[in-house]
C-alpha cells in the first residue's frame, strides 16, 4: 500500500505534468503557418490545442490541490523559470521538422503510458483528466510515428536528417523516468513500455536507437536549460505588463 | 454553350464536369486561388500573437482560429482543383507573385488588440463579402463558402468579445483597443475593392453569377452593420464624416484614400515583403519533408505491387 502523497507533493507532481503539456504546446504553436504543408499546419495546431487543453485542466487541478486560490493563468503567467517543473525534452526550441517529430514521438509515447496509468490510478481527478487525454495522445503518437517512418524510410537526405534529429532528442529521454516528488504513477515503471513503442517505430523507419549520453536534466526540481527563460519571457510578457487586468 | 447559359438563367449551379467558357473557368481559378492564398497568408498576422496571448483561454481560442484558417485554405484549394489546376502550381504562383492575396494581411499586428480588430473588422468584412458567395454559380466554391462563413461568424464574435473586454478594462487596455480600431478601420473598408467605377472585373463576374453585389454595395452594408457595433463597444470609428442619413437609410461616410490600397497591392504595404518571405521560407524549409513523403509513398506502392504480383 502506497501512502497517498502530501498535498504539497501532489501539487508539485501535477504541476510538472501541466508544465510539460503547456511548454510543449507553446513550442508547437510556432509551427502554425510554418509547416511543410497545409495539412500539417492543421495537425500541429490540433495537437498543440490538445496539449494546451491538458495543461489547463492540470493547472486548474494543481491550483485546487494547493488551496491558495491560484488559477490556471496565475500558475502559467506568474511563475518564474525556477518554479517551472517541466522536463527538458519539451522546452528547447524546435524549428526543424525532423526534430519536432522525433520529440513528439518520444513525448507522446511517454504521455500515452503515463495517462493510461493515471486513468487507472488512485487519484480520481487525475484519472478523469487522463481518461480524456489518453485518447488525444493516441492520435499524437500515431501522427508522429507516421512521420518518423516516412522521413526515416523516405529519401537519403530525410533518413540522415531524421537520424540526426533523434540523436538531438534522445539525451532527454531519461529524465522522463526519473524519480518525482508526489508521484501518483512511479515514472520508472513506464520505461519498458515507452521504449518498446518507440523502438518498434524506429525499426520500421530503418533508424537506429541513438547511443548518446543523457542530458543532465533537473526540470522537475526547477533547474532548466537557458532556453526556458526566453520562452517564458515571450509567453508571460503581455499578461505581466497589465497586473490584475482581465482578458 | 447553351447549357451553361441556361444554368445561369435558372440560377442553377455549374458543376466541375459541366461545360463552361474558358474565361469563366479562368476567372474562378483566379478568384478562388486568391481567396485560398488569403487564408494561408492570413495565418501569419494572427499567428504572431499565439505565443503571447494574455490568457490560456485566449491562446486556445486563437490557436483554434488560426487552425480554422488553414482548414479554409484546404477547402478552397480543393475547390480550385475541381477546375483542373493543382495546389502545388497555385502555391508556386503565390510564391512568385503571379497570384495575389488580400491586401489586408499586409498590415502588422502590433498589439493584442489587433487580434480583436482583425476578428471584428476584417472577418466582419470578409463575411459581408463571402455570404453572397454561398450562392455563387460555381457549385464547389459555393459549398466551400457555406462552411467558411459559419466559422467566420464565430471568428467575428470572438474578435468583438476581445475588444469588448479591452474597452471595458483598464485605461491602457481601452487605449489599446481604440488604437487597433483606428489602424484597421480604413484597411477593412478597402477589403471590398476599388469603387464600382474602377473595378475592372466586376461587371463580367456579376453576369456570370460569381458576384452578386457591387463593391460599393457591400462596403455600405458593412458600414451599416458595424457602426452600431462600435457604439456597443464604446469605441470610435476614425471617420469624422460618419453619420446616419435618414433619407438614404444608410450611414454616410468620408472619402476613402484608395491610393493607399493601390500602393499595398503594388507591394508597398508595411508587411508585403515579410509575409511573402515567411511563406516562401516555410515552403522551402519543408521541401525535404514533402520529397520524403512522396518517396516513401512511391516505395510503399512499389512494394505493394510486388507483393501482389
Amino acid at each position: 500500500m502506497i501512502t497517498p502523497p502530501s498535498s504539497a507533493g501532489l501539487f508539485s507532481y501535477v504541476l510538472g505534468l501541466a508544465d510539460d503539456a503547456l511548454v510543449s504546446a507553446q513550442r508547437l504553436g510556432w509551427w502554425i503557418s510554418r509547416a511543410p504543408q497545409l495539412e500539417e499546419d492543421l495537425a500541429l495546431a490540433n495537437i498543440g490545442l490538445d496539449q494546451l487543453g491538458q495543461a489547463r485542466t492540470l493547472l486548474t487541478y494543481a491550483g485546487e490541490v494547493e488551496g491558495a486560490g491560484r488559477t490556471e493563468d496565475d500558475l502559467a503567467y506568474l511563475r518564474d523559470e525556477r518554479e517551472f517543473r517541466n522536463v527538458w525534452l519539451v522546452e528547447r526550441a524546435q524549428t526543424d521538422f525532423g526534430v519536432a517529430m522525433a520529440r513528439l514521438l518520444l513525448f507522446s509515447a511517454w504521455q500515452s503510458e503515463l495517462y493510461a496509468a493515471l486513468a487507472a490510478g488512485s487519484d480520481p481527478t487525475l484519472a478523469a483528466i487522463a481518461g480524456k487525454a489518453v485518447k488525444e495522445v493516441a492520435y499524437h503518437l500515431d501522427h508522429a510515428a507516421h512521420w518518423v517512418v516516412r522521413l526515416g524510410d523516405g529519401t537519403e537526405e530525410s533518413h540522415a536528417r531524421m537520424q540526426a534529429a533523434l540523436e538531438t532528442e534522445w539525451p532527454y529521454v531519461d529524465e522522463l523516468f526519473g524519480p518525482v516528488e508526489g508521484a501518483v504513477v512511479d515514472p520508472a515503471v513506464l520505461r519498458p513500455a515507452v521504449l518498446t513503442t518507440v523502438e518498434a517505430v524506429l525499426a520500421e523507419a530503418t533508424l537506429s536507437v541513438p547511443q548518446v549520453a543523457r542530458a543532465r536534466g533537473g526540470g522537475r526540481h526547477g533547474l532548466h536549460t537557458e532556453e526556458l527563460g526566453y520562452l517564458l519571457a515571450e509567453m508571460q510578457h503581455l499578461h505581466r505588463s497589465h497586473p490584475g487586468a482581465t482578458w | 454553350m447553351s447549357s451553361f447559359e441556361d444554368l445561369l438563367a435558372d440560377d442553377g449551379r455549374v458543376e466541375p464536369r459541366d461545360e463552361m467558357p474558358d474565361d469563366y473557368r479562368r476567372t474562378l481559378v483566379r478568384q478562388i486561388a486568391q481567396h485560398a492564398h488569403s487564408e494561408i497568408i492570413g495565418m501569419q498576422p494572427e499567428g504572431n500573437w499565439i505565443s503571447r496571448a494574455p490568457s490560456l483561454r485566449r491562446k486556445a481560442i486563437l490557436m483554434a482560429k488560426v487552425q480554422d484558417e488553414a482548414g479554409h485554405g484546404l477547402y478552397l484549394y480543393a475547390a480550385a482543383e475541381t477546375l483542373g489546376v493543382d495546389r502545388e502550381d497555385l502555391l508556386d504562383q503565390l510564391h512568385t507573385g503571379r497570384q495575389k492575396y488580400s491586401s489586408i494581411f499586409n498590415y502588422p499586428t502590433l498589439t493584442w488588440a489587433d487580434v480583436g480588430a482583425i476578428g471584428w473588422l476584417v472577418d466582419g468584412a470578409a463575411i459581408v463579402n463571402q455570404v453572397p458567395l454561398c450562392r455563387c454559380s460555381y457549385g464547389p466554391y459555393a459549398r466551400a463558402m457555406i462552411r467558411v462563413c459559419k466559422e467566420e461568424s464565430f471568428h467575428q464574435r470572438q474578435g468583438f468579445e476581445i475588444l469588448h473586454t479591452l474597452s471595458h478594462g483598464t485605461p491602457a487596455q481601452r487605449a489599446m483597443a481604440q488604437d487597433a480600431v483606428d489602424r484597421y478601420w480604413w484597411p477593412a473598408l478597402m477589403m471590398f475593392g476599388p469603387p464600382d467605377a474602377d473595378s475592372p472585373h466586376s461587371e463580367q463576374s456579376m453576369a456570370w453569377g460569381i458576384k452578386r453585389f457591387s463593391n460599393d454595395e457591400l462596403r455600405q452594408r458593412f458600414i451599416d452593420m458595424t457602426v452600431p457595433q462600435a457604439e456597443a463597444l464604446g469605441l470610435t470609428l476614425p471617420d469624422p464624416e460618419l453619420r446616419w442619413n435618414a433619407d438614404r437609410g444608410h450611414y454616410d461616410s468620408g472619402p476613402i484614400d484608395f491610393t493607399e490600397l493601390f500602393e499595398v497591392i503594388k507591394g508597398n504595404g508595411p508587411c508585403n515583403a515579410q509575409r511573402m518571405a515567411h511563406r516562401v521560407r516555410a515552403h522551402e524549409d519543408g521541401a525535404w519533408v514533402r520529397e520524403a513523403a512522396s518517396a516513401y509513398a512511391a516505395k510503399h506502392a512499389a512494394r505493394t505491387r510486388e507483393g501482389a504480383a
